[in-house]
Formats: C-alpha cells, structure tokens, sequence
C-alpha cells in the first residue's frame, strides 16, 4: 500500500463524540481526518472524501444504506470491507462493545488500521464513562436537592430543627428498608398532591 | 421463581416484533422458564454484528439475512439459522401524492391490484424518460421488501435495475423520506406504509401479500453455535414464541397488542398505526380502507413454519439479481439455513400444526386447502403469486431459465 497518510472519515450524528475521537486521530498524528454529522448527501461526501477508513457509531440506523452503497461501490472507488481482518475477534469485540463500527478499504495492511480502530475504541469508551459519570453527577444533584426539599418540608410542617428532620428521614429508611432518597421523594410528592404548600 | 435461561434477542421497531413482544409481555416466556430481554436495535447491521459477538443469541431477522450471512455475503456475520418464520405478509408498497396522481391519470385501479399499479406505474416511467428515474427505498438488499419489489416490477415489464433507482433507508426514516421528496416511493413493513397513508402523505399501492400470498417475511434468526450449545433452550424459546403467535392471531387480542406494540421501549407510534395490519382494514391514503384478510398472518396457515422453499426462493432471488452465483454448493447452503426439522422437534409435544412436508410448490394453492399434518389441523394458501408463476423448490435452476 501507498505510503501516504490514511483519509479517515468519521460519521456521528453526536457533535461532541465526534470532535473528541477527532482530537484523538489527530493528537496521534493523523492529519486527513473529515468529520459529517448528517447524512444528507452522504454518498456525494464519501466519494470527494474518499476516506480509507471510515468510523462510524454502532446506533447509527444508516448502517445498511451505507454497506450496501460500499457493495455497489459506485460512490466510492474500491470495495469497502468491515474491519480489516475477519479473525481479529477481540477488536471486534472490543468495537462493538464500545459502540463503534469501521468500513475500511480493502487490501489496507492490518498495522495501519488498528491503531486507528484501537483510538476510535478508546475514545468511544472515554465517551460513554464521561456520558455516565454526567448523568450520575446530575442524578447525584438531583437527589441532594429532593432531600432538602424532604427536610424543608418536615421542619416546617412538624417544627423539626434540620438534624431532626434529617433523621426522620433516615429513621424511616431504615424502618423501611429504602433509600433516603426515596422517602424524600415520596414525601415530596406526597406534599405536591395534596395541594398548596411547599413551593420552594 | 428464577428463570432457567436468560436469552437476549434484537428487535427493529417494525409491527412484525409483534410475536416476540407477546412472548416476553404475555408471559409465555416467562412460563418455560425463560428470562427474555429484547433490546431494540437501530439497523439490521447492528443486528448483525451484536449476534456475531454474542451480545444476542437470537433476533428478529429478514427472512433471507440467515441466508446471506451463510453464503458469506455479508461483514462479520457469524452462522445463523432460521428454526422459525415470525409471520406472513406485512409489507406494503406506497408511493407519493405525485406519484399517484401520475398513475391514476395511467389508469391505476383504485385499489391494491398489482397488476394495475404496475401497468399505470410502467406508462408514467416512459412518459417522464429523461426527466430522472423515480427512486424507490427498500430497507436491506438482502430482504423481501428488495424481493418482492423487484419482483413484482420486473413482472410488469419494468427494469428495477435500469428503469427505476432502488436506494436503502431505514424502516422507520421512510415516510419522512417519502413526504420531504427524497424518494417517490418504497417497500417496507409495518407500521410505515399505514403511517404515510394516515397522514395522507402517502397512497399504498399494492401489498406483499397481493404481489405473493402467504409470502415468508421476518424469521427467528438464532446463532448456530448457541443452538447448539444449548438445545434445551431453543425448544423453550420455539414454544414460547409458537403459543405468543396463536396468541396474536386472535382478534380479540389485536386491540392489547396494538397497545403493546406503541409502547416507546417497542415500536413506539400512535397504536392507530398498528390496527391496519392486525385487523386487515388497510387504509390506501385516498381516504378509503380495504379489507384484506390476509395481510399479516402471524400464526394461521403454518405462519411460523421455516419452510425450505422459502428460503430457496429468497435464494432464487439472490441469483436473479446478481448478489450470489448460482451453484449447487450455494443452493444446499440456502436450504440449510432453514431449519424447520428443530421446528418440528420443538413444537411435535404441544400438538402444533405440522406439515407434512419440509418443503412446498409455492403459487400451487389458488384456494385454502386442509393438508394433512400431525397434531392440529391445518389450512394451507391460498400461495400464488400474482403473475401466476409457479416456484418448484426442487427445480430452482429451471426457475432461473439456466
């Protein structure tokens, strides 16, 4: 194969994925990388990209408009085949457990694409842990404000001091076998349904 | 009660998940010992590739998928075998307002006739020569939607590969498609074309099961490997989904299925999508419905029953239009991509409706007819296909004129 830099085309419709995988291709020296987010036009793209490796995330639903357009290969010059190397199962493995699929070239040697593949997996993973520790901090918030609101709620309607109230709540937890946070959330809802009150 | 087996299977949100989604939600599953987790999948390449590293054991599969991965067709793909069809029928050919105005003013019938859609459909083609090909979307090429369009085009003379363009969108992505212009038309499943006919964006032409009744959809397709490995559990899965789709083709049910199937986790559309299919009142889009009794049959007629010339025809297909090389080698691995013998070995002791054969002639049947089977009687076609031609399993290469 050529001696040229490898044309990597990256497809995600999730701007912020894309960009951090585009970093990381670029930080590890690969210069020709082109990012699409939608897929309008997608077979004129490809062809003036003409990419060798294409990354594309796992969800994307035009996964078979696209391996088909690859089998037509009108749009593009060679035929495009998933993976480089069928026997490879644990980068496959390791692919779509982290959510990302690649088209590449056919006849590109095994030692240009892994490292490509192997930065794609990464990135795809730093992704999801930063996605999930997000959700978890939001969640984490969340909680923290359905429990002052639980305590705000006791200390007015049954003039508790806040440690008090902050033990009635976890009195009752432990009496019923539950999460504070989902006393606090019952009697939150609890306290909305009933009508004026705790607006805060 | 724990469950025996946990068995994870991928669906695409397509009406047709109607018997895996009564299996898990009607509790047959649960009631042969099995934990069934069915996760919605984005594209039949997903679907792929999560069955080829075990992330599923089992999914919801177009009927000739199992077949291609076999022959090698497609990337990745693992062995795969189709121990059970989850139905017959349920696709739709629709096309746009424009479209159809064209055909009518070609003399399209007013209603699903193939026939008339495809004659009307032919002059508006030559009249416009120059002026572009209409583009029409099918979901997969290795599908029945791809089948069954080409098939009933080239049948009215049309060229499917030269006369019209044939692109691939995603099931649920059509009627957008359709009513933003990208494409003039398409072939797909359930609830897609009632989708476009309801919002009046779309006029259902002619319906699979005009183009061939009693025609083989989606399949169960299982990994080999696990089918092996695990025996016990496939003949569990095969009766839980055998008793899901008798459950389905209850009237009385249709209206709780429907329900179901709406549900964001499976289809996720209004349920007044769904109850076109399952009560075979077709709405055309022209504000009329026609009632068809036929077009989605999830349990009558041996709907589940993974006949062998099913899979040779989707094969015949393969060759027809230049996917596959026509070879005896090729012809033994679509036959044996279909398994209907664990079919029979699963369902023999609940008194299922057996066939007696594993194979049939398909357009033979221009009537029901009560075939001889063990256990449960049994009504067979009527099976024809629209133009009359006739499909002899045992002489595929005759079909083909080679």
């Amino acid at each position: 194969m050529s001696h040229s830099t490898l044309r990597i085309l990256i497809i995600d419709e999730n701007r912020i994925r894309a960009a951090i995988i585009e970093e990381g291709l670029r930080e590890a020296g690969h210069g020709e990388v082109a990012v699409l987010h939608d897929m309008t036009g997608i077979a004129r793209r490809i062809a003036e990209i003409d990419p060798d490796v294409i990354v594309i995330d796992l969800e994307n639903p035009n996964r078979d408009m696209l391996e088909s357009m690859f089998q037509l290969s009108r749009a593009v010059k060679r035929p495009i085949a998933m993976f480089v190397d069928r026997s490879d199962s644990a980068s496959i493995e390791a692919a779509i457990d982290a959510g990302v699929s690649a088209y590449v070239i056919d006849g590109l040697q095994k030692h240009r694409v892994k490292p490509i593949l192997d930065m794609a997996i990464s990135r795809f993973n730093a992704f999801s842990r930063m996605a999930r520790e997000l959700e978890e901090a939001r969640s984490e918030l969340e909680n923290r404000r359905l429990v002052e609101r639980a305590k705000g709620i006791l200390m007015k309607s049954r003039g508790l001091s806040e440690e008090e109230a902050y033990a009635l709540l976890r009195k009752t937890a432990m009496n019923q076998n539950r999460k504070i946070v989902e006393i606090a959330q019952s009697l939150v809802t609890t306290v909305g349904l009933l009508g004026p009150g705790d607006k805060s | 009660m724990s469950p025996d087996y946990c068995v994870d299977i991928g669906f695409l949100p397509l009406l047709d998940s109607a018997v895996l989604v009564a299996a898990r939600e009607k509790n047959f599953a649960e009631a042969e010992g099995l934990d069934l987790a069915l996760v919605r999948e984005h594209s039949w390449a997903s679907i792929r590739d999560r069955l080829a590293v075990g992330h599923f054991q089992a999914a919801h599969m177009l009927g000739p998928m199992p077949i291609a991965f076999n022959l090698g067709l497609a990337p990745l793909a693992k062995h795969t075998i189709a121990p059970m069809a989850l139905g017959l029928g349920g696709n739709a050919v629709t096309v746009s307002r424009n479209l159809w105005a064209a055909m009518k003013d070609n003399g399209a019938s007013g209603g699903f006739d193939p026939a008339s859609a495809g004659v009307a459909l032919g002059k508006v083609i030559a009249a416009q020569s120059g002026a572009g090909r209409p583009r029409f979307a099918v979901v997969h090429p290795h599908s029945g939607h791809n089948y069954e369009l080409r098939y009933w085009l080239a049948a009215c003379g049309i060229d499917p590969d030269k006369d019209v363009e044939i692109v691939i969108v995603p099931p649920p992505l059509m009627p957008d498609a359709l009513a933003s212009g990208q494409i003039e038309g398409y072939c797909v499943g359930e609830p897609y074309n009632s989708a476009s006919a309801i919002a009046g964006t779309g006029r259902i032409i002619t319906t699979k099961s005009m183009i061939w009744r009693s025609s083989p959809e989606k399949v169960l397709g299982v990994s080999t490997n696990w089918a092996e490995a695990n025996p016990d559990a496939l003949d569990r899965l095969l009766r839980a989904l055998y008793r899901a789709a008798q459950w389905c083709g209850v009237t009385s049910n249709h209206e709780e299925l429907a329900s179901l199937l709406a549900r964001p986790d499976y289809i996720g559309c209004p349920p007044e999508w769904l109850l076109p299919a399952l009560s075979g009142q077709i709405w055309t889009g022209d504000g009329e419905v026609i009632a068809m009794d036929d077009f989605f049959v999830p349990h009558a007629k041996a709907a589940t029953f993974p006949w062998k010339s099913h899979a040779l025809w989707f094969y015949s297909q393969m060759v027809r239009w230049g996917q596959v090389e026509a070879s005896p080698h090729n012809e033994a691995v679509a036959r044996d991509s279909y398994r209907p013998d664990l079919y029979r070995s699963a369902l023999g002791s609940i008194g299922a409706a057996l066939p007696g054969a594993n194979a049939k002639v398909e357009g033979a049947l221009t009537a029901a007819v009560p075939v001889g089977s063990a256990g449960a009687s049994l009504v067979l076609g009527p099976d024809g296909f629209f133009d009359g031609k006739v499909f002899d399993p045992d002489r595929v290469t005759d079909y083909l004129g080679r």
